[in-house]
């Protein structure tokens, strides 16, 4: 919009104006929550609904990560989020070889069939899935958490689309080289498409932290919890100790928000990915 | 000769090799589940799951016209016009102010963007936070209290438009910036105010990615389950259980049968709002070439 920057100043005043009403509108949820958080809850009922810290308690933090054993359920949600990720990215970018670099048989219908996952969200095989889980005894495991996330059809699809994108003369030079497949995955296809599959993996990470059906549908023991589904039982106790939960909220948060802050452009990539052409 | 189609085995071995990850995973966890909705939806179980009988397709009659599962379709239903056309609009308003050369923008646009790093677990209790009928802050505006059957919904959905503002932002703000910009300048030198530039040009041009969000808003609408599970535990009188959180609740070996069959009815849907995902992107390409 090259036009604004000719803009009269009390067009850009105006604009400000907008800007700032509209950020306070988008905060203001966020910051309510760190109010209460850092109030006593008996003030907060006894002052009636102030809309600034009252008494403030910068303990609660530390009263959170104590009580609310956070510290575990960080652990758990970092693990399982390692693990899916890790396992995502490698199973995702075998695929995506297989279907854009190898020449087999029904390759196009195995590719659909890849696809075709893409339908079946978890709440759909909830039922079935946990079935199974429990039948494995991955009740309350890593390996419970984590099993139906270990390949996704979208990480093969967009890794595929970059692997697409690699010019055939690289192949060829390659092959004269006396590169073999996996030489080349390696030496070749994963660094130039380093991009979109960091821009995968920022999503992927995104996904996996925050994810809440699955978990609460397989932990039923508290030490198996994680931060997210843990948040559910802190923020509904008692009147007088939800503000552990309102702050444990807050805890929850911060990986995410590190990621949009260092990450931005990998996660916009990815967020925008097939939204907007070009 | 030989080298060829020995390399072509090779091919296959590896192809074969490097798919098997993701094809047992895809098979457990996707296709059989899909073969296990079918068989647990034409059986009824005992309440410890020990004894099954065959009832076959009239339970899917019974679970599909019963009040239970059009009730959660109809919650559902609303859920998805609570919060898709509100947080469209809220997305491409944060995205329209914010797509403009001021000093200090990016700072607007960080802060727009910032609830995507909100989990849908998170954005429940930071509006636990506003709207709990004991502590919430608005727990006296009466139009989304969670203690009233008739507007409990509402509140709920509010925390799904909050939580997606993010994401809608990032994606119309995405859109809006590969709009040329001498499409804009020539529509201003033909006259156009900033309004019908808006609604004839830009509109138009961000449509696909409009549409496109609007699909992934109402798949997620469809999805909802921690925000009722948080929130209000589906209540007060059953008012926001969701097709999912009914779902959720029929896991126990009794109930089985008829929530499989409501899963496949949640299939179904999600299968109609995919296609329909499908063939927009599809005839997007073609006005693309």
């Amino acid at each position: 919009m090259g036009t604004d920057t000719l803009q009269a100043p009390w067009k850009k005043v105006v604009w400000y104006v907008i800007l700032t009403t509209l950020s306070i509108v988008v905060i203001f949820p966020v910051y309510m929550t760190l109010v209460r958080a850092l109030s006593t809850p008996a003030v907060y009922v006894r002052e009636g609904q102030p809309l600034y810290p009252v008494d403030i308690q910068w303990g609660i933090f530390r009263r959170a990560w104590v009580e609310g054993a956070l510290g575990d359920k960080m652990i758990v949600s970092a693990v399982v989020t390692v693990l899916i990720v890790g396992c995502q990215l490698l199973t995702s970018v075998l695929a995506a070889y297989a279907f854009t670099f190898l020449v087999f048989p029904l390759r196009r219908v195995f590719f659909l069939v890849f696809m075709a996952t893409l339908m079946l969200p978890i709440e759909v095989t909830l039922i079935p899935n946990v079935d199974t889980i429990r039948n494995f005894g991955w009740l309350n495991s890593y390996p419970g958490l984590v099993a139906p996330f270990l390949a996704t059809a979208f990480g093969t699809f967009l890794i595929r689309q970059g692997f697409m994108g690699i010019p055939r003369d690289l192949r060829d030079a390659a092959e004269l080289d006396g590169f073999g497949h996996m030489a080349f995955l390696r030496r070749v296809a994963i660094p130039v498409t380093r991009p979109v599959i960091a821009s995968f993996a920022v999503i992927a990470f995104l996904a996996a932290w925050n994810q809440y059906t699955w978990p609460r549908a397989v932990v039923t023991e508290g030490r198996w919890e994680t931060i997210q589904i843990g948040l559910k039982s802190l923020a509904a106790s008692k009147v007088e100790e939800n503000n552990i939960g309102f702050a444990a909220a807050i805890i929850a948060a911060i990986p995410v928000l590190l990621l949009l802050i260092f990450l931005q452009r990998q996660l916009i990539r990815g967020l925008t990915a097939g939204a907007v052409k070009g | 000769m030989k080298g060829r189609a020995g390399r072509r085995v090779k091919d296959i071995v590896l192809a074969i090799a490097i798919l098997l990850p993701s094809a047992i995973i895809f098979g457990t966890f996707f296709f059989y589940p899909l073969y296990r909705l079918v068989y647990l939806g034409l059986h009824q179980q005992n309440r410890f799951g020990t004894a099954e009988r065959y009832v076959g397709f009239s339970q899917f009659k019974d679970v599909l016209t019963g009040s239970n599962f059009t009730d959660g379709l109809v919650i559902s239903g609303k859920y998805v016009l609570f919060t898709v056309p509100l947080g469209l609009v809220l997305g491409i308003l944060l995205a329209v102010a914010a797509n403009r050369q001021l000093r200090g923008i990016k700072a607007f646009q960080t802060i727009f963007a910032s609830t995507v790093a909100s989990s849908v677990a998170v954005a429940s209790v930071v509006f636990f936070v506003l709207i709990n009928p004991q502590v919430g802050y608005f727990k006296d505006v009466s139009w989304l209290s969670l203690s009233n059957p008739d507007t409990a919904l509402r509140g709920v959905a509010l925390s799904s438009v909050w939580q997606n503002l993010g994401l809608t932002f990032i994606i119309v703000l995405a859109g809006l910036q590969a709009v040329p910009e001498e499409i804009n300048e020539a529509a201003t030198l033909d006259g156009y105010g900033a309004l019908r530039r808006f609604f004839r040009i830009t509109v138009p041009l961000i449509s696909p990615t409009l549409m496109f969000l609007g699909v992934v808003l109402v798949i997620f609408a469809f999805q909802a389950f921690a925000q009722v599970d948080i929130l209000t535990g589906g209540g007060p009188a059953g008012s926001t259980e969701t097709l999912v959180f009914k779902i959720f609740n029929s896991q126990q070996p009794l109930n089985q049968g008829t929530g499989s069959v409501m899963a496949i009815g949640l299939f179904g849907i999600t299968l109609v709002v995919s296609l329909a995902q499908f063939l927009i992107l599809e005839r997007r390409v073609h006005y693309g070439n």
